[in-house]
Parts: C-alpha cells; structure tokens; sequence
C-alpha cells in the first residue's frame, strides 16, 4: 500500500548511526536543537559548523545528502511566518515598501534576525530528519518511554502512528468507492457537479469520523479482552553499551564547542 | 489425508486446578439488548465441555458475535448466567476470565494495536503481570505455533490479512488460554492462507469455539455444530448429522454441502 511510504521516514541502511540506542539518539537531537536555537542572531560560522556535522551524520549513516536536504524543505513555509521580522525590528532602513495606506521598511537588523531564524529551523529539521530516518518508530516511542516521557503520551503516539495506517486505508476505501460510482454517462461529464463532490466529501467525512469511532470501539474492547486495565506495560529491549557512552559525549563535547564558537566569533 | 493426531486438551478449573469433568462454557438463559434497545439474543443457553470444538453457525445479525462477547465479560448486563470451567463471569473475576478465555477478533486489525508483532503478542502475558522472560519464551512460542516466527520485528500493518489472522491468533496463544473463542476465523482469507489456518487450528490442544459462515471447515474441523438465528440456538448436535438436515439449514440461510 503506497499510502503507507508516507508513515515511514525509516530508511534501513548497515550504519553505526542505525546501530546507536535510540535513548542517544533522542537525546543528541534535542540537545542539538535547543543549542542551534540557543545560538546568538547572525553567528554564520557556528550555523556552517553544525550543518557540516549534519552532514557528516547524514554520510555516517548512509543515508545521502540528497535525501536529508530534500525532506527539509517542508520546515520552509513555516519559517517563512518569520519574515514579519524584517519589517518590525528597529534599525538601518535598507527599503521601503508602499503598501497602499500603509508604508513598511525594511531593516537591516531584521533581516539578519529573519535568516537567522530561517536557517536555525533549517538546521533543527534536519536533525529530526536524521533521528527518524535512522531509528524504527518502535524504538523511538520506547525511547520515550525510558526517557520518562509520560507512559500515556507515549501509548498516544503508538495508537497515532498504528492505526494512521488503518484510517488511510479506511480513506483509500471511501475514496475508491466514490471514484467507481463517479461514471460518466455519453452527455454529462465525469465526476459529477463540484456540489455533488462537495456533498460526497462531507459525508466520507462524516463515515470516516463514524467508523474511526466504532474502531476504537473495538480495539478497546480487544485491549480489555488480553488484560488491559489502564497501565501500558512494556519490555526493555535497549541496554547502553560502551560506543553509545562514546557518541554521546562525543555530541555533547562537539554541541558545546559550537556554542561557545558562535558566542565569541559574533 | 495424512493422519492427524490430535492433541489432548489441558483441562483445569478456574483456579488452575485439574478437572477433566468440568464445563469449558456454560451459557444459561442468557439475554442481551443493545443500548439502542435492539435485542440481540433471546434465551441463550449452551455448554461446552473441555476439549471440544465447536462451530457457531446461523445468518448475518444472529447474534453470534455478541454471544462471543459475552464469554469474555466484554458484554454484560443481560438476564442469564454465564460461568468459564466454573467461574462465574463476574466484574471481580475478569482477570481471570481473561486469562482463560482467548478471544480473537473479525478483524485483526482490531486486534493489533501495537507498533510490532512481537509487543502484540506480548501485550497480554505482559499484562497478565508475567515477570519479562516468561514474557518473551512466550512470545517465541506462540509465534512458532502460528508459523510466524521470524516476523517478530515486522510492523503490524505491512502484514497481509493472513499474515495478520496468524498473528491475532498468536496474541491470544500467548496468554495461554484454555478456551479459544474465534469470530469468522476464516473470513477473508485466501484458499492458500484458510487451508493453514485449518490445519493451525486442529493442531492446537485448546477447547474451541467458532462463530463462521464457512460449511467446510465445519465439516473439516468441528464435530460439533450450533446453529443460532434471530438470537436464539435453534439446533445443536453433531455436524454430520445437521449437515444432512436440508429443511434446517435453509430453514436458517444456510447452504447444505
Ligand atoms: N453495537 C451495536 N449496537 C446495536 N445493535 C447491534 C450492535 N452490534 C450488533 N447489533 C445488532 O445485534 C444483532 C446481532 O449482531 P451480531 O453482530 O451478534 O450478529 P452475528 O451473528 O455476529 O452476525 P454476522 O454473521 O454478520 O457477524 C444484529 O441485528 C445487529 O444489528
Ligand atoms: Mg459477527
């Protein structure tokens, strides 16, 4: 099923980066973003600096340059909320704009801070990108769960990410069944009237929401039936070993050698 | 055919205790209406003895599957008794019931609700409260019996449907239950995909009860049949004999082989 590709960023490669216990690696990538984020406006040398140890990750684990680079384009549009920056700040005026009544200009000292935060929430998908492309989401949620993130948080996302699967299909479902009573007769043309296809979109809606209902109805119920009584329990399948201690004070040393860099070069 | 030997049920009370004369099921009088007031069964009363393997047959809206339910404690609330090798099904025994009584679900995809294989199969002795490495010899066990061993890493829902009907049946193996209860075990499957699960199901030394509209695994599998219709039993006995009762079976919307 082709919807499925879509859940799963994971890509399988023989890597040391795939092999690290996914507790370093959830733990490296926040650290890593909180201190790109933590890096002062305009510190351009330190931003290169963890791109090149992106990258060198990215390589590490096999998983091409291309791939990461393209999967971050999706943070862009978000970012892009941030270019109201360049026309709040206070500073040099470097243009101006006429916009109807209005007159708006640009300062210098915005549009330092808004490719800042452009490229700080650049460098920060990328890091995500890294961890969920080299870590199964089983790993990842268990992950969580060692980290002491709240056992029902975690037990949210597992339902989240499992049965996401289940309501594509139920989607591909509603949606084939429309397509195949959307005939076209010899005048009319296919597909129906837009408020026809309207109509029909607000009632899959409404069987989507209906049938998800009673779904989770039953897997519930198939919870209870094995057992469940309010508490998720769960195995420990993850031990640290010795090169996980290594890569992670590896990335410490190196995340606090970029933070001081950035501070004392700007 | 080649010969099959057929293992012997373990049976025990609800305690655990060995008793080769207990009543797997004993279903009295049992009715139940759904909260939107329509009446699903009327007077239900039915035993099982342990070993046996027992096919529910009748139409569509029956009352099959909500007889099913009732065996676990899932649904309750109706006049009537139900009791497990002679355990009341009451709320303070439901751990116990649970326990016993292995329930597998129409739909695997009910059924599978964890991230991979094996934390499926693993969720119901976890909760059982097994310490973890009788945990995971269960585990193993039960994915062996269903001939899914190597898919313990696999994700749930990359399976195929008999894929996923083996492994919905190995979650409920694992809590080692001495009564399997199965809704349309066969449904959905390919020819390939329902010949393995027939031979799974007679190599299991398990008390078995089926709901299904598959005549021949019945014939295959269950020497005995009821038939259900509009909430009621309307016959029970001997699969063969059944089969070769014409006017009964079309009496109920079923197709004599
Ligand atoms: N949640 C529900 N709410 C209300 N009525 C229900 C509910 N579930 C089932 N029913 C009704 O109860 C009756 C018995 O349903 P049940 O699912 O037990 O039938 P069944 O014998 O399992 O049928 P099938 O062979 O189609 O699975 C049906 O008439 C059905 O419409
Ligand atoms: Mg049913």
């Amino acid at each position: 099923m082709m919807l499925h590709n879509a859940l799963d960023r994971y890509h399988d490669r023989p890597s040391s980066i795939h092999d690290l216990d996914p507790r370093v690696k959830v733990v490296v990538t926040l650290l890593g973003i909180f201190s790109v984020l933590l890096l002062p406006d305009g510190a351009w040398g330190a931003y290169f600096l963890v791109w090149c140890a992106v990258l060198a990750v990215a390589l590490v684990a096999r998983l091409g340059v291309g791939l990461v680079l393209r999967r971050s384009l999706v943070a862009l549009p978000f970012a892009l909320v941030a270019i109201t920056l360049v026309f709040t700040l206070p500073g040099r005026t470097l243009f101006t704009l006429q916009l109807g009544a209005w007159e708006i200009s640009a300062s210098d000292a915005g549009l330092v801070r808004f490719s800042s935060v452009l490229v700080r929430s650049w460098l920060s998908v990328q890091m995500a990108i890294l961890l969920v492309a080299t870590t199964r989401i089983p790993d990842l949620l268990h992950a969580l769960r060692h980290l002491h993130v709240p056992a029902l948080l975690v037990t949210i996302l597992a339902f989240m990410v499992r049965y996401l699967a289940v309501l594509l299909d139920e989607v591909t479902r509603l949606l084939r069944a429309r397509q195949a009573r959307s005939a076209a007769s010899a005048q009319g043309k296919a597909g129906g009237s837009l408020l026809w296809r309207a109509r029909v979109a607000g009632n899959m809606t409404g069987q989507l929401f209906l049938r998800s209902l009673e779904r989770s109805d039953r897997i519930y119920n198939a919870m209870v039936a094995r057992g469940f009584r309010g508490q998720y329990v769960t195995i420990n399948p993850h031990r640290m070993r010795r090169r996980d201690w290594m890569a992670l004070g590896l990335a410490f040393a190196a995340l606090t050698m970029i933070q001081w860099l950035g501070r004392t070069l700007s | 055919m080649p010969i099959v030997h057929e293992p012997v049920a373990r049976c025990v009370d609800g305690w655990g205790r060995p008793a080769p004369d207990t009543l797997a099921l004993e279903v009295e009088d049992l009715h139940f209406a759904y909260p939107d007031g329509h009446v699903a069964l009327r007077g239900v009363s039915l035993q099982v003895h342990c070993g046996e393997k027992v096919a529910l047959v009748g139409p569509n809206g029956a009352g099959k599957s909500t007889l099913l339910l009732h065996l676990n404690g899932l649904l309750n609330g109706g006049q009537g008794s139900v009791r497990v090798m002679g355990m009341p099904v009451t709320t303070p025994n439901l751990p116990f019931i649970r326990a016993r009584v292995g329930l597998v679900f129409q739909n695997p995809d009910d059924q599978l609700f964890s991230p991979t294989v094996y934390e499926d199969v693993a969720f119901g002795p976890l909760h059982m409260g097994l310490p973890e490495e009788e945990v995971r010899r269960r585990v193993v066990q039960a994915l062996t019996q269903v001939g899914m061993a190597h898919y313990a890493d696999r994700l749930s829902y990359h399976l195929s449907m008999g894929e996923k009907k083996r492994v919905a049946i190995a979650t409920v193996l694992s809590m080692h239950p001495d009564i399997l209860v199965l809704d349309e075990p066969s449904a959905g499957l390919d020819p390939r995909a329902r010949r393995g699960l027939i031979n799974l199901l007679r190599t299991l030394p398990i008390t078995m009860l089926a709901s299904t509209h598959d005549m021949l695994m019945v014939r295959e599998l269950f020497p005995r049949m009821v038939i259900m219709d509009e909430g009621r039993i309307v016959a029970d006995g001997p699969t063969a004999e059944l089969l070769e009762q014409t006017e009964l079976l079309e009496a109920h919307g079923l197709e004599r082989l």
